[in-house]
């Protein structure tokens, strides 16, 4: 029978399975400071052991500060912050990992970015990590997804998760997608018409020949945003694109062991005739750059359109949804999103922090300044190696020259758990992945942007369409 | 983990859709290395007025008197009515932790995010679907009578009201078997630990890569 991606993968890993609820192997787990110490409490209470330490990969990236490096962990103001990053370093000291990048190690970042340029993420695994933006690593062709510390536990003592079947949806981007307009807004706009619940129960296949033309960066950024869309997990096919990326890095298999992977990758695609419980479909062309306006993703419109009216909403319920984000976020329905001015401009997050983000942003940072009404615009790279090698091809110099603060990777102010946040009231430009409520900081404003985007609107101090500037 | 059989529970309706994990318990509550005592600080910023920090001494903060939950007349609610994607974004399972501290055993939506869904199970809670029609029929019961309680069976699959008007609902077998239970799941993992090891050796030999 034919079988789509997500069967694939599913079914390779299907260890035990009882009247629809399976048990399936985890290939790799990646472990982060915040949703961890729990985990390993309950095995350090039940005496036990993780079953498989060489499947763990971990980092500590949510509470890391950003600057103040050469003070060490002493630099953390905040004293738990610095306990649970200290407790992660107890931790895999107790029970093990097989790689481990401490705060300030020179691989240290955000354990999705880390994770794929490790070649910790290969085509074929499954991947859980106790962060819902797990469905990242689904871009290679991975069953990849969040979960809860006390799966993260189940996962540790037994390698495995009992799981039920997803439904699938294909989402369908065909053409080619217009200057100025990325992944990122190629997942805006899937959200915008799908909605944030409209995954729910599904695993998304994301597929189109815009899709087959994004880099592994611009595939990762879609399938991050998955989640944002209700699906836990995204998945994209692996093809040559997949395959280049994950040629030599660190942890990818060698030499014979290496061509056996690439045959059997290959074969990591949805079968010609596989049925998908639901279809969505979009035109690439008439994608524009997004620009979220409320306090949820599906808050969405284009460069050009205008905060809705009330008597655009569907229902009753997304009504008050609605006037609730219009009061929340300070804007008057029919206002131009292009005289939207902003406060602060944020690039970073495991979304769009990686070097092609920075690349992007950082072309048209070039030669030009923030503006007089930008506060504080900081880039924040997804890695230690990603900002190594921005620095290497000169992206720092170009920030700092136009005004930009250069900074140490972590997660930032994506979800503001280290010092970096929002005041209240103030309105940023963000490359993050969430404009929930208080994300960025109590009474913060976050407008969802590509990274060209978020640079246009800070040299320009309002959002502007990135198609109208060289 | 806490067997959850039966509840006869005071209703508390939240008349928002799309509730967020940060909006349930925000981020800077998520720097603690434990699993308990989150239920203080549950919707903080919507249930005070102030800046909510950890070790921050909650009696004294101002109380939001607009925030449903700080009505007196749903004090010691044990049942959350609540609408669509309840529970939607972060993974975060001091989510659950946050609400189950706080005193809910049951969730009352017409449909949850996944990851929050399914974290509810592994905290003896019961999270319960049932239809947009339903849900807001409640929360006209709710707004109309003060003390509205629901009795949940989870045995039965039941939600039933003072009027005598009984809702089926639909939940997993094994789910439902664990939290009728109290089960481990961990425990019952291990149970299969043989099966583990085989299918190990087989995926070994499949795609080696994996084990290099």
């Amino acid at each position: 029978m034919a079988k789509t991606l997500y069967d694939k993968l599913f079914d390779s890993h299907v260890v035990h399975e009882d009247n629809g609820t399976a048990l399936i192997y985890i290939d790799r787990h990646l472990v982060h400071e915040v949703t961890s110490p729990q985990a390993f409490e309950g095995l350090r209470l039940a005496g036990r052991k993780p079953w498989r330490v060489d499947s763990i990969v971990a980092t500590a990236d949510h509470n890391t500060p950003t600057n103040g490096w050469d003070k060490g962990l002493a630099g953390i103001s905040d004293p738990i912050s610095r306990l649970q990053i200290e407790t992660l370093d107890d931790n895999i000291k107790e029970f093990g990992a097989k790689v481990y990048f401490p705060f300030m190690n020179a691989n240290q970042g955000i354990v999705h970015v880390v994770g794929p340029e490790q070649g910790a993420t290969l085509p074929g695994m499954t991947v859980v990590c106790g962060d819902s933006h797990t469905s990242t690593h689904g871009a290679f062709g991975a069953l990849a997804h969040g979960i809860g510390t006390s799966e993260v536990e189940h996962v540790m003592a037994t390698q495995c998760l009992v799981q039920k079947k997803s439904k699938t949806m294909q989402v369908l981007v065909d053409g080619v997608l217009g200057r100025g307009v990325t992944a990122k807004d190629v997942a805006l706009a899937i959200i915008g018409q799908t909605g944030t619940a409209g995954g729910n129960g599904y695993a998304i296949e994301f597929a189109g020949s815009a899709i087959r033309g994004l880099s592994m960066e611009g595939r990762m950024t879609l399938c991050n945003m998955a989640i944002e869309a209700g699906a836990r997990a995204g998945l994209i096919a692996v093809d040559q694109t997949t395959i280049d990326y994950v040629k030599g890095r660190p942890l990818s298999p060698k030499a014979e062991l290496w061509d056996a992977a690439v045959t059997y990758w290959k074969t990591l695609h949805s079968d010609a005739d596989a049925a998908f419980d639901a279809v969505v479909m979009l035109n690439a062309e008439d994608i524009q750059p997004q620009v979220t306006w409320g306090t949820s993703p599906e808050m969405v419109v284009g460069i050009d359109g205008r905060v809705p009216s009330l008597a655009l909403a569907k229902n009753e319920v997304q009504r008050s949804d609605w006037e609730r984000a219009y009061a929340y976020m300070g804007l008057t329905p029919n206002t131009p999103i292009s005289e939207i001015n902003i406060d602060k401009v944020f690039i970073g997050s495991c979304t769009n922090s990686r070097i092609e983000d920075l690349r992007a942003a950082a072309a048209v940072a070039k030669g030009k300044h923030i503006a007089p009404n930008v506060k504080l615009a900081l880039v924040v790279p997804g890695s230690g190696l990603v900002k190594a090698q921005a620095e290497k091809e000169g992206l720092d110099k170009i920030f700092i020259a136009a005004g930009f603060e250069w900074r140490e990777p972590g997660c930032s102010m994506c979800l503001a758990m280290n010092a970096d946040r929002l005041a209240a009231g103030e309105r940023c430009a963000s490359t993050s992945n969430r404009n929930f409520e208080g994300r960025q900081g109590p009474g913060g404003r976050t407008h969802l942007v590509s990274p060209e985007m978020a640079a246009a609107a800070a040299i320009a101090g309002h959002f502007v369409d990135i198609r109208t500037i060289n | 983990m806490q067997a959850f059989t039966q509840l006869n529970g005071l209703v508390a309706p939240l008349d928002r859709a799309n509730v967020d994990t940060d909006a349930i318990i925000p981020k800077q509550f998520l720097k603690s290395i434990k699993r308990s005592g989150f239920g203080v600080n549950a919707f903080d910023e919507w249930r005070y007025l102030d800046h909510g920090e950890p070790g921050m001494d909650n009696v004294k903060r101002p109380i939001n008197p607009d925030f449903v939950l700080n009505q007196a007349r749903y004090q010691a609610a044990s049942i959350l009515l609540t609408r669509e994607n309840f529970g939607c974004g972060s993974s975060r399972e001091h989510a659950p932790w946050a609400l189950e501290d706080f005193g809910f055993k049951v969730i009352i939506a017409p449909s949850y995010a996944d990851i929050f869904y399914n974290n509810c199970f592994k905290n003896g809670m019961l999270p319960i679907v049932l239809s947009a029609d339903i849900v807001d029929d409640i929360f006209t019961q709710v707004a109309s009578v003060e003390g509205y309680k629901l009795h949940v069976d989870l045995a039965a699959q039941t939600v039933s009201r003072p009027s005598g008007e009984v809702h089926q609902f639909v939940v997993d077998a094994f789910r439902k078997h664990c939290l009728l239970n109290g089960l481990d799941e961990i425990g019952l993992t291990m149970l299969q630990q043989d099966k583990i090891k085989a299918f190990e050796a087989k995926h070994k030999q499949v795609q080696p890569w994996l084990f290099s």
